[in-house]
């Protein structure tokens, strides 16, 4: 494929990823943190800056990783536990050296990075540019609108969630009940963008 | 084939060990904040290593703060008074944390960062449970199934609890049981004594640990629990006290009595001891050397029915129809009863018909 076309499939991806694909309300990745975290937007906003980087440099570590290192060995089935290694690593290299060099930041985002350290959307994703046999650019792609897509959604759940907040709601639903049967209407509406585009 | 497989495991290995030495390095350089002290309720000073978060930081210390979510700040339950030092309240943690708790300072433990200088307050019940390793040193036979064992501890040296609270003892594996239990049992030693603690125990016929601290443990073995545990305890007023206990129930009433002593508490008592037989009863030495040393204590021992050749003088009948009879001014007593649920269901009755407030009693349930 020519650079051109790569650059128009990688744009493709990212709406869909964004979309029609979104890791969290369709294939219901990286639930734990979005029920946890979606209380309050200022948090959920932390936290979805957080993913839409760890998603997006981890994805682009782990292409690097399986193309160069594992494929020439002939080592694929090692990707699983491989991708896990280098996502957590780098989380933990990154939160170190944000605590270390700006508080501010760390203040903001830093401290989400070990929430999402074993985050399956994370892991997912890795996962999915591998299955999909995407191309490095289409990576890019694909990484960032997937963080961008869970970004979204959580900040769409910590919206209702703070509506919700004040809102009577029967004692056998309240907290996650309510969360999940959420995000089960979100999924439905989104399955609404399902063939606008068709990414993979 | 076998090449393979080693290439796969040497190349997987050296990518975590390369990245790890990676993290090591970039923590020698990034993470590396010195010696913090942190400051346990102003009595306990630990120095640490900081870095790592709060949390774990105390866990390594064996300081365990109940947590659900392993330190991820997803459950929220790792709550603890950080009075100094925790920096500005994180994002991960507002929405665990309510107004009044904002103010008064309470953070998320898995959250908050060891940096420097730390003030905490965590609650008393949690700081005082540990796992101790102990030795047994004595053994005596109390009566035909009851037994006191002695256990001096080794690690920690010293204990730290409220007389009528309770431990719980590690069964190992043995002959007669595959997994390793705990069970709980009261203290009955004298508190001033922290070295050592004493339990009075009844043989439960099938009983795993109770089988075992009979048959097979011995003096000199070595024996592990944890604790210490439980509300049950006397209270700070001068009420009248009542207490009904029977059995291996002795063990916290004696304890509590021997506070009395240790402390000058001059508040009226009195001890119903139930028992079927008079072959039952123990400790009456002890009992009647507790009636001279304490200003005003009465030990009643209660048979149920004695056996013809004892002569038995003393009160007969149900435990619970002794209290009736001769419990003066019940309405301003406490009553603290300790034992089987029966017994205790039963003297609920008794009392709250004689007039002793709900609020007023305390027991604890041998369940």
């Amino acid at each position: 494929m020519s650079l051109t076309s790569q650059m128009s499939y990688a744009l493709v991806v990212f709406v869909s990823a964004v979309f029609t694909q979104n890791i969290l309300l369709s294939n219901f990745l990286g639930m734990c943190p979005f029920i946890g975290v979606s209380r309050e937007i200022k948090a959920a906003f932390g936290l979805g800056l957080a993913v839409i980087f760890v998603l997006t440099v981890t994805c682009l570590l782990n292409w690097l990783a399986y193309h160069y290192v594992l494929v020439p060995l002939g080592l694929h089935f090692f990707r699983f536990i491989l991708f896990i290694i280098i996502i957590a690593a780098f989380v933990q290299f990154v939160e170190m050296a944000i605590d270390r060099f700006s508080p501010p930041l760390y203040q903001r985002l830093g401290v989400f990075l070990p929430l999402i350290t074993v985050n399956c959307a994370i892991l997912g994703a890795c996962l999915f540019m591998i299955i999909r046999d995407y191309s490095f650019i289409v990576t890019i792609g694909y990484g960032l609108g997937s963080g961008i897509g869970w970004f979204l959604a959580i900040m769409a759940m910590a919206g209702i969630r703070q509506r919700l907040a004040n809102e009577r709601i029967p004692r056998g639903l309240q907290g996650p009940g309510i969360t999940l049967i959420i995000a089960g209407l979100m999924a439905l509406a989104f399955i609404g963008f399902a063939g606008v585009l068709q990414g993979s | 084939m076998l090449a393979a497989v080693l290439i796969a495991v040497v190349v997987v290995s050296s990518i975590g060990a390369g990245l790890a030495a990676l993290l090591v390095v970039a923590e020698h350089f990034f993470a590396n904040y010195g010696p913090c002290s942190i400051t346990i309720n102003d009595e306990r000073q630990l120095t640490v290593n900081g870095g790592g978060k709060l949390l774990s930081v105390l866990t390594a210390e064996k300081i365990f703060i109940p947590s659900a979510c392993g330190g991820r700040g997803t459950c929220g339950l790792c709550k603890l008074k950080v009075l100094e030092g925790a920096g500005p309240l994180l994002p991960t943690e507002e929405p665990y944390l309510d107004k009044d708790q904002r103010e008064s300072n309470v953070r998320l433990g898995c959250q908050v960062k060891v940096r420097n200088d730390l003030k905490i307050e965590i609650p008393q019940e949690l700081l005082a449970v540990r796992e101790y390793i102990c030795k047994c040193a004595e053994i005596i036979d109390l009566t035909h199934d009851m037994k006191q064992f002695r256990l001096e501890l080794v690690e920690p040296q010293t204990i730290d609890y409220v007389p009528g609270q309770y431990i719980q003892l590690l069964t190992p594996v043995y002959e007669k049981s595959s997994e390793e239990v705990y069970r709980a049992y009261s203290i009955s030693s004298d508190p001033a004594d922290k070295s050592a603690i004493e339990l009075i125990i009844r043989l439960v016929p099938g009983g795993i640990c109770t089988t075992y601290c009979f048959e097979y443990l011995k003096v000199g073995d070595q024996v592990k629990m944890n604790g210490p545990y439980g509300e049950f305890r006397l209270s700070e007023t001068n009420a009248p006290a009542v207490f009904i206990a029977g059995g291996s129930g002795m063990a916290p009433i004696k304890c509590m009595l021997h506070h009395m002593k240790n402390t000058g508490n001059k508040r009226k008592a009195t001890y119903y001891f139930g028992a079927n037989k008079v072959k039952e009863l123990c400790l009456g030495e002890l009992m009647r050397q507790f009636e001279s040393e304490l200003a005003d204590f009465r030990f009643v021992p209660v048979i149920a029915a004695p056996e013809q050749d004892q002569n038995w003088d003393g009160e007969k009948g149900p435990v619970t129809e002794a209290v009736q009879r001769t419990l003066d001014n019940a309405g301003q007593c406490e009553a603290y009863l300790c034992g089987s649920p029966g017994m205790i269901d039963a003297s609920l009755d008794v009392l709250k018909k004689l007039g002793v407030g709900e609020d007023k009693i305390f027991y604890d349930k041998f369940e």
